[in-house]
């Protein structure tokens, strides 16, 4: 019971925390709120994806400053511009906002400042990465620990049964979490 | 962690329902990778989705399919952005309301899957020539074509033009939307896209879809509608979403005008330019 209580309690914490910092916005809610059981990873795909684009970009970009014969910030500028899009569209508010500070440097051809800034922009990447793969790993191990608790509930009907309230304590922190409670019936 | 069901049938062919024996589940420890873990939820999700055990589905879906809408014919999207990210979230959006959606990453490729493009003919696309497209949803900001020059295109054509295409962009710029609306598109959403947006232009979609003969009688009142309202000066709006945080103006060529930023409520459903486009026939 208190096993569930506790990560219950880290579930939730680390929802709200995301939000609370800053590190998503509305959009993260609003693309959790489109899984569902035919579709239960979207979230975990898009992330993927956006890490990927992210991880070359801040690359490319990084490369491109170091061009001692001269800053092509035509293409860094562009490459602010993919980021800013995309991480708008998942919900990846820090990081936008990085990319927004990042506009006006690499505006002005200023490369000390767009080094700073591509700093800054690293370091958000990363923080969003990190809590959003320990918020999906929570997730999926309730999800799974749920249905295995159906399950178990289901074959052993006279077996002393688990209380109802450690299933539905878990159906709420999945919820909490923004994930979709996997149909089992 | 691993779950593996024994039984009569083949693990791996969960279409069989009645054969999964769930009395042999076992659990294996294993190491509590991401990855494993995803897995083991694809495939608890995948013997829900197929009917592995007697997973109650909800009336509305079979398949996969929401039979609850009213038109048995599912709406045909293309969607083009040259974004991964945009065009998964695109096409999820697309999917949860019911559509059939075809992305591609560019407006050269659009063309392309229609049959528009010169250098290819349409028989040598590949087996898509069925699929009648009811709606284009096209990225504005694209290297090679923009949506504003494949929006122009899709008008030029006599056998296109009659499909709706609305452009989004990141860019809340008012001379953007003007042009677009313009040159005949639909509509014009900001991103980041939300399920709202998506359902409103569905929704009118298919309604035109169904009216079929006043639309073209319709498109072109708000046409004139619009560049009266140009003429006319008409700074009405206030209601236009939030603009981006900085200063646009870099990004467009001319001095437009920014739209106020006044919070516009996301739950209503009616669009900045079709408030546009209403306000002037009350």
């Amino acid at each position: 019971m208190d096993f569930v209580n506790q990560l219950q309690r880290k579930f939730i914490d680390y929802s709200s925390s995301l939000h609370r910092e800053g590190i998503v916005d509305d959009q993260f809610t609003q693309l959790r709120k489109l899984e569902d059981e035919n579709s239960p990873h979207f979230v975990m795909e898009v992330a993927s994806l956006f890490f990927e684009d992210c991880e070359k970009l801040i690359n490319n970009m990084a490369i491109a400053l170091e061009q001692k014969q001269g800053v092509d910030f035509k293409q860094i500028e562009e490459c602010i511009h993919q980021l800013k899009g995309s991480s708008s569209s998942i919900g990846a508010m820090r990081v936008k906002n990085a990319c927004i500070a990042f506009r006006s440097f690499s505006g002005a051809q200023n490369r000390e400042g767009c080094l700073r800034c591509l700093q800054q922009l690293s370091h958000e990447y990363s923080l969003l990465k990190n809590k959003l793969q320990t918020l999906f790993r929570v997730s999926v191990a309730s999800r799974c620990l749920y249905v295995c608790l159906v399950i178990f509930c289901r074959e052993n009907e006279h077996a002393e049964p688990f209380p109802d309230v450690l299933v539905f304590q878990l159906e709420k922190q999945i919820v909490a979490a923004g994930g979709s409670i996997p149909r089992v019936h | 962690v691993v779950i593996y069901a024994a039984g009569s049938g083949d693990v791996s062919d969960l279409t069989a329902p009645s054969s999964i024996d769930l009395r042999s589940v076992s659990l294996l420890d294993s190491d509590h990778s991401l990855a494993q873990v995803s897995l083991f939820d694809s495939v608890v999700s995948e013997m829900a989705r197929n009917g592995g055990v007697a997973w109650m589905r909800t009336t509305e879906k079979i398949d996969g399919y929401d039979l609850s809408t009213s038109d048995t014919e599912e709406v045909h999207v293309l969607a083009v952005d040259d974004s991964l990210v945009d065009r998964k979230v695109i096409e999820r959006l697309l999917r949860i309301s019911s559509c059939k959606v075809t992305a591609v990453d560019s407006g050269r490729r659009a063309l392309q899957y229609l049959g528009l493009d010169e250098e290819i003919q349409k028989k040598e696309t590949n087996g898509f020539d069925g699929l009648k497209v009811d709606l284009i949803i096209t990225d504005y900001c694209m290297p090679g074509m923009t949506g504003y020059e494949l929006l122009k295109k899709v008008k030029e054509s006599s056998a296109f033009r009659e499909i709706p295409v609305v452009i989004m962009s990141s860019e809340n710029v008012i001379a953007r939307i003007d042009r677009c609306l313009e040159e005949g598109a639909e509509d014009f959403i900001v991103k980041p896209v939300k399920l709202s947006d998506v359902k409103r232009i569905i929704d009118y979609t298919t309604t035109e879809l169904r009216e079929g003969e006043q639309r073209e009688g319709a498109r072109a009142k708000r046409r004139g509608i619009n560049k009266r309202k140009q003429r006319e000066g008409d700074d009405d709006l206030s209601s236009s979403p939030p603009s981006t945080l900085s200063s646009s103006t870099s990004s467009s060529p001319s001095s437009s005008i920014q739209s106020a930023t006044a919070p516009s409520s996301p739950s209503t459903l009616d669009s900045p330019t079709r408030r546009l486009k209403m306000t002037s026939s009350e």
